[in-house]
């Protein structure tokens, strides 16, 4: 069963990153993922403050609107994994683990799987 | 035996059995919405036969059988389910002489009380699958348990399960490492049940018995799978100690006495012996938990032959333990009402006073009564009055304002 791990981070630096994480927590962690055999994927983004929005109204037209929503919230998605672990207390103890969940918090959720 | 009877003795012995039998089929087949399915099968299999041929010698065992063979029917006829019925074939190829004894069942009840308390479950949901899974209540019991529509709770309760098999919550006893972090969170639903029953959060009534009784018998069953965990110790001493009053806690009327006024002849005292016996364990913990601690407030209540020579410095101390721990304001006021009780009606209206702007107080029903009654026993009756009246718009319960109606005159 397959999670989604959206790590988010409570605040950032003046450099735009995340504050209370060193880079070596994170390669340690990944390593972690991957040892394990539970990595699928994961992703860090590259800009934590700038969000470009993209809706397309019943008429066809687009609206893009950037700084979207995200800038306001308290809390900014910073990257994300996806895990491959038998169930969701697995995947809770892995994202317990993130060194994200220490300074920001990790959000899970199951990921639909229409295979079964 | 005719078949009143059996029915009768089917439906106590389904109680008793549903959250055993359940808890084993879930753990087989991974599936609650199976193991309910085939749990209610091997029932109405089983009141077809009982009556017939007698309640089986272990009737556990019987619905465990039946329940399994039920299951390979179901499954035979959805081939969707086909890699299960394999594993349950498996099963059931091997010998498997029925268990004589209770004691040769599996108990995977523990695992249930986990999965149906998971914190990822929302709160009231985690209450209605207990009540549902372990408790073996039916969907329209536990709506009226709630006082809500069937439909709203059958809806709860699907959304629930939904949950458990979409994000798949697992049916598993935590690690002990984890025990720490999830056990709480059993011990509050449970918790909850019983503070539902004991004070209904609205409507006619007072107590709702049966949600404190279910509370009660859940509380036992967890004791009994945890013997070693103070805090599910100290919950059931707790629930045990406050509920041996309840005989004296209602007026035929069906208005609430208080506790100076209730008749202490009516306490139910094998339920405080059974509560007092499980002290030493639930309070040898370092610190003391909490329900543990209040669990011993509530023997020092039931061992008091009346208000007055009741050992208030002694709930003043525990009071002083439990603050240390949570900072509830609901623990300030009720050490407040200690303190007034051992050093006078002044000391305690002097706490009160520093409580005023707590924001979970504001319009919260027992700051309002305890500060009522204690203007009065200060002798500001005149102020008593109008804060009984200020306190009858914070009442939730009918009986409640009843009581309320009766205060707010001024006394001789």
């Amino acid at each position: 069963m397959k999670y989604l791990l959206l790590v988010h981070a409570s605040a950032l630096d003046e450099n735009g990153s995340p504050t209370g994480c060193e880079p070596t927590d994170w390669i340690a962690y990944d390593k972690e993922v991957r040892d394990a055999g539970v990595y699928v994927t994961g992703e860090s983004l590259a800009d934590l403050v700038t969000a470009t929005t993209v809706k397309v109204g019943p008429d066809g037209t687009r609206s893009i609107t950037t700084d979207g929503p995200f800038a306001e919230t308290r809390e900014l998605l910073g990257g994300f994994y996806v895990l491959d672990v038998p169930d969701l207390d697995v995947a809770l103890d892995w994202a317990a683990r993130c060194p994200g969940a220490r300074d920001g918090s990790v959000v899970v959720r199951p990921i639909a799987d229409f295979g079964a | 035996m005719p078949p009143r009877t059996a029915h009768a003795s089917v439906a106590a012995v389904f109680r008793e059995e549903h959250g055993r039998l359940l808890g084993a089929l879930v753990h087989r087949f991974g599936d609650l919405d199976l193991a309910e399915d085939v749990a209610a099968d091997a029932i109405e299999a089983a009141l077809v036969h009982w009556p017939a041929h007698g309640v089986p010698p272990n009737p556990g065992a019987w619905l465990m059988t039946t329940a399994r063979r039920k299951a390979v029917d179901r499954l035979r006829r959805d081939q969707a389910h086909a890699a299960k019925l394999a594993v349950l074939q498996a099963e059931l190829d091997r010998a498997e002489p029925a268990p004589t004894a209770e004691d040769g069942l599996p108990d995977d009840r523990l695992r249930l009380f986990f999965t149906c308390t998971h914190p990822a479950l929302a709160a009231e949901d985690r209450l209605a699958l207990t009540l549902r899974c372990l408790a073996g209540l039916t969907t329209p019991e536990v709506a009226r348990a709630f006082l809500v529509p069937t439909p709203t709770m059958a809806k709860r309760i699907v959304r629930a399960k939904n949950r458990i098999r979409t994000a798949r919550i697992p049916f598993r006893v935590p690690r002990d490492d984890e025990l720490t972090e999830r056990l709480p969170g059993v011990l509050a639903v449970l918790y909850s049940i019983f503070t539902e029953g004991y004070a209904a959060s609205s409507g006619p009534h007072l107590q709702r018995l049966d949600l404190a009784d279910e509370a009660i018998r859940l509380a036992r069953i967890l004791h009994r799978l945890l013997p070693a965990e103070r805090e599910a110790t100290g919950l059931l001493a707790l629930l045990l100690l406050v509920h041996a009053r309840h005989p004296a806690r209602t007026a035929p009327d069906g208005s609430p006495v208080l506790l100076e006024d209730q008749d202490r002849t009516r306490w139910n005292s094998s339920l405080i012996t059974e509560g007092r016996a499980l002290l030493p364990h639930a309070l040898g913990g370092t610190p003391p938990g909490q329900y543990a601690v209040q669990a011993a407030i509530a023997a020092l209540h039931d061992e008091a032959p009346d208000v007055r020579r009741t050992d208030w410095p002694q709930i003043v101390a525990l009071y002083d333990v439990l603050a240390t721990r949570t900072r509830s304001p609901v623990v300030a006021l009720n050490r407040a009402a200690a303190v007034a009780m051992r050093d006078g009606p002044d000391a305690g209206l002097a706490l009160l006073d520093t409580l005023a702007d707590e924001p979970a107080l504001r319009g919260y029903h027992p700051y309002d009564v305890a500060r009522a009654d204690l203007l009065e026993r200060a002798g500001r009756h005149t102020e008593a009055a109008e804060a009984y009246r200020h306190a009858l718009g914070s009442a939730r319960t009918e009986p409640e304002r009843a009581l309320l109606r009766r205060r707010t005159q001024p006394r001789k």
